[in-house]
């Protein structure tokens, strides 16, 4: 009894440390993006039709860019404290905050679909490799694995519409939208194409999974016991196997949530990614801050999560 | 005995196969009810390119309106949803002519202009637009603390310039409200085409009590607008769809004959607007070098059109910069092909070889400016090319031409224009050019500060006159970014800044146009052009230089 409690304490302060750790974390991100952004020429303010500058001494003055870039580095951190992360400079009425609220749904609705599918793929691709080693079902996946990993998102998107186009085209009728987002046909095949490299990715990770179980010792006394095989197989071998997919996952959510611009651009999803990139390009600061905290803090929060989960999962991993 | 089989490595691996499946159909239909269950937290979209019943259009936009206070607005994507939704005192109809708008006749002289508002004027809301909505518009864009980018627009009026730059009061404006009715307006000199300028944005209606109502957040939604033009934004989602539907309060709504205008779709990415278009999803669609071939091979009537732009060499003039040699600019002058440059390497429909800074689309005296005023003629001469850059390296005292910065963008288009110039200066002149690329911003703060000998440049109009070029390199304009600077053609600009007489100002653009050969200023490149495809069953669509990019007030849908 009193062993447990010792462990529940450790690991209620191994949580608050690494929520702290996660703090710093998001602050040097917050700090880094903000001077290395002040240091790239050009600003928010620039157009190409040139102001005179009684009017950009205005602008300057409404968003705070005439002062000492510590102070609106002091400005800009107490702010975020508080929560608010400003107004964009090329969307003049819309708040940053807005901005998120609104389209990082978007992004996640696609980033859940496409972990889902990622690992669930993953998964059973994996498992079907590893029992079918080197027999023709392992050679084929393996070989599209390859594809996945190294084919860019950009090139998928691409040929997933124009896919759609052509089977469209040849069947007469639209049984998927080509683009656009709203209902259920909108997000399968964006959906299919983002998480299409992580599935990739966790089919390799699952096979060697899988493979390295093949000759621990367990399984063999599994085996000798007489057990029965659908039962040494989702017991013994598919759960130990997905211990690893599990620690991927989290950072694999982060990556696949931030890193959906190209598939937001070209099947026209109001996705956060988009903002996120246009923002650099026309200099557009709060947006860029907001935007980089918001998903710095996401990722390092997923992070956490999944190594608390992973604690619970697994006795053996020691909490220090 | 045991009935149940042992484990062996044979069945172990059918048995996992068989589970395998078994989760695999469970995946698919978990999967399936996620879906479900995460659509229903989003909002459906819309149906086919053309609904001739409906008297619908869906189209796509490329990107989200940055701004819809037109007071403050600046892009042309902001100016093509302003341009449906608001009107102005005047308007353009679909022949290009400036009609009448708001104000149902006007008188404009030298000093002075009056409107006369029509009776049958409202506001989506239902109430009558008066003579006060234009005097808060403009007081409001030139108010220094709204800090527009478009406020010089309206420097023509009286005292505007002097609001603007915070040294008098906004109500000092010469803009007064006679009544309800009539708009009287003092103007700062005589200004010949000021009635292409109140087709403008900036020069739109603003109802002051909605507009202070909104406490700063006028245009940011579709119930955050007051309407007057012939349709109302009926439903805007950030990002991903803007609908437009019929304006029952506008007065001229038996012109409008479309009852729905979607933008259904907001993607930069043009190849994804071309699948949209193969798919029947939207009317009209822009092609590029990329897809072009597509659209070629599909045997689609390719619709050209000119956007009245002007791509150009500019160069840098501050002393100590070589470019500020004029014998080293007419020698790259002379060596450049437009020719070669437009139809084989940019090789994009729609585009003309750039002879002049002033566009062929111009109105001048009676005709086109430049059938009256042709432009100076450029033939390439390689030899008389060597012979300036002798003289040039002779006077600038050089032993070995340094490398020129050439400043360019970041598109494809860019990229294939300043590495064939890279090549052609080198292998015809022996000169070196660094190519400098950069992102949008970072490349106008280089243009500011001078950073550059050579940048690629690009003009367009802002109002249908000469002007809108012709004053570009005069010593005090700020998008002078070569600061080049010349006494007489400051001279010429003043002249056709201030008369009114059609003659006396075109002879002055043609002696602007004579300048800027001669001394090459800049280096024009290409008139841009765009080449898009239309569903054949949509008809009405105007295209013009100046103001919106597509209008589709006109148009209808045949069959």
């Amino acid at each position: 009894m009193a062993n447990s409690r010792t462990n529940k304490h450790a690991y209620v302060r191994y949580a608050v440390l690494r929520l702290i750790q996660g703090a710093i974390t998001v602050w040097l991100i917050a700090t880094a993006t903000f001077f290395a952004m002040h240091n790239v020429p050009g600003d928010p303010l620039m157009d190409e039709k040139a102001v005179s500058p009684e009017i950009r001494k205005n602008l300057q003055a409404k968003y705070g860019l005439d002062r000492p870039l510590l102070e609106q580095y002091g400005i800009y951190l107490s702010n975020m404290l508080r929560g608010d992360f400003g107004i964009s400079y090329a969307q003049e009425n819309r708040s940053v905050n807005d901005i998120i609220r609104e389209h990082f749904p978007v992004s996640a609705i696609l980033g859940v679909l496409s972990i889902v599918f990622a690992a669930l793929g993953g998964i059973l691709f994996g498992a079907l490799t590893a029992i079918n080693r080197n027999r023709l079902p392992d050679i084929v996946i393996m070989f599209l694995v390859i594809m996945g990993i190294s084919v860019p998102s950009f090139v998928f998107a691409a040929l997933g519409q124009m896919t759609l186009v052509n089977v469209n085209a040849f069947l007469g009728v639209s049984i998927l939208p080509v683009a656009g987002w709203g209902s259920v046909s909108h997000m399968i095949m964006p959906s299919l194409i983002l998480g299409l490299g992580t599935m990739a990715f966790l089919t390799r990770l699952m096979r060697s999974s899988m493979l390295e179980i093949d000759n621990a010792d367990y399984l063999r006394t599994a085996i000798s016991k007489g057990l029965p095989p659908t039962r040494i197989f989702l017991r013994h071998q598919l759960r130990n196997a997905i211990l690893p997919v599990i620690t991927v996952l989290g950072p694999s959510i982060a990556a696949i949530t931030t890193g959906g611009f190209v598939v937001e651009l070209v099947f026209a999803i109001p996705g956060l990614g988009r903002y996120f990139v246009q923002a650099v390009q026309q200099s557009d600061y709060t947006v860029i801050m907001g935007t980089t905290v918001f998903y710095g803090a996401f990722l390092v929060f997923m992070v956490i999560v999944v190594d608390l989960l992973y604690g619970l999962v697994d006795p053996r991993v020691r909490l220090d | 005995m045991n009935q149940e089989p042992r484990a062996s490595q044979g069945n172990l691996r059918r048995t996992a196969g068989r589970q395998l499946i078994y989760l695999g159909l469970a995946s698919l239909i978990g999967f399936g009810t996620l879906m479900w269950s995460l659509a229903s937290l989003s909002e459906g979209v819309a149906g086919s390119a053309l609904d001739a019943i409906a008297g619908s259009v869906t189209l796509a936009l490329s990107e989200e309106p940055p701004q819809l206070d037109s007071s403050r607005a600046t892009d042309t994507v902001s100016g093509q949803i302003l341009g449906h939704v608001m009107e102005g005192l005047l308007r353009y109809d679909e022949f290009n002519r400036i009609v009448p708008g708001v104000a149902e006749r006007w008188e404009i002289g030298a000093t002075k202009a009056t409107f006369w508002l029509r009776d049958d004027a409202f506001w989506s809301d239902g109430s009558r637009i008066t003579a006060h909505d234009f005097v808060f518009a403009w007081q409001t864009a030139l108010d220094p603390q709204t800090a527009s980018e478009y406020a010089f627009i309206l420097y023509p009026i009286k005292n505007a310039e002097a609001i603007n730059n915070g040294q008098l009061d906004t109500a000092a404006l010469g803009v007064t409200a006679l009544n309800d009715k009539t708009l009287l307006v003092r103007l700062e000199r005589p200004v010949a085409y000021f009635n292409s300028l109140l087709v403008f944005p900036t020069y739109f209606p603003i109802k002051q009590s909605f507009y202070e109502k909104r406490q700063g957040r006028y245009g940011a939604d579709a119930s955050e607008l007051l309407y007057n033009g012939p349709f109302v934004i009926e439903k805007w989602v950030h990002g991903s769809q803007l609908r437009m539907v019929r304006n029952p309060h506008y007065w001229d709504r038996n012109r409008i004959r479309l009852n729905v205008i979607d933008y259904a779709y907001i993607t930069s990415d043009v190849n994804a607007t071309l699948n949209l278009f193969k798919d029947g999803k939207i009317a009209i669609a822009g092609l590029n070098s990329e897809n072009l071939d597509d659209a070629l091979q599909r045997r689609w009537k390719l619709e050209r059109f000119n956007e009245g732009c002007v791509g150009y060499i500019s160069f840098n003039h501050r002393s100590g910069r070589l470019t500020r040699n004029r014998h080293l600019r007419k020698a790259m002058q002379l060596a450049m092909d437009t020719n070669e440059l437009v139809y084989k390497v940019v090789a994009m429909p729609g585009n003309l070889p750039g002879v002049s800074f002033f566009p062929v689309w111009l109105q001048g005296v009676e005709s086109q400016f430049r059938q009256e005023f042709p432009a100076p003629e450029t033939q390439v001469d390689i030899t008389q090319a060597r012979f300036y850059l002798a003289q040039a390296k002779k006077e600038l005292g050089l032993d070995e031409w340094r490398p020129l910065t050439f400043l360019t963008g970041d598109r494809a288009t860019t990229n294939k224009i300043s590495e064939y110039l890279q090549q052609e200066f080198k292998e015809k002149l022996g000169l070196d050019i660094a190519i400098d690329r950069q992102i949008f911003k970072q490349r106008l703060a280089k243009m500011s500060s001078g950073d550059f000998d050579m940048v690629l440049a690009g003009w367009c109009p802002d109002y249908a006159d000469p002007l809108t070029f012709g004053d570009l390199f005069a010593s005090w304009n700020k998008n002078n970014r070569g600061e080049y600077k010349n006494p007489k053609l400051d001279q010429w600009v003043r002249i056709a800044q201030n008369s009114l007489e059609p003659h006396t100002r075109m002879n002055a653009f043609s002696k602007i146009q004579k300048i800027i050969h001669l001394e090459a200023v800049i280096l024009p490149t290409y008139e841009t052009g765009s080449v898009y495809v239309r569903d054949p069953r949509l008809k009405g669509v105007v295209k013009r230089a100046v103001g919106m990019d597509s209008d589709y007030s006109n148009a209808y849908i045949d069959g």
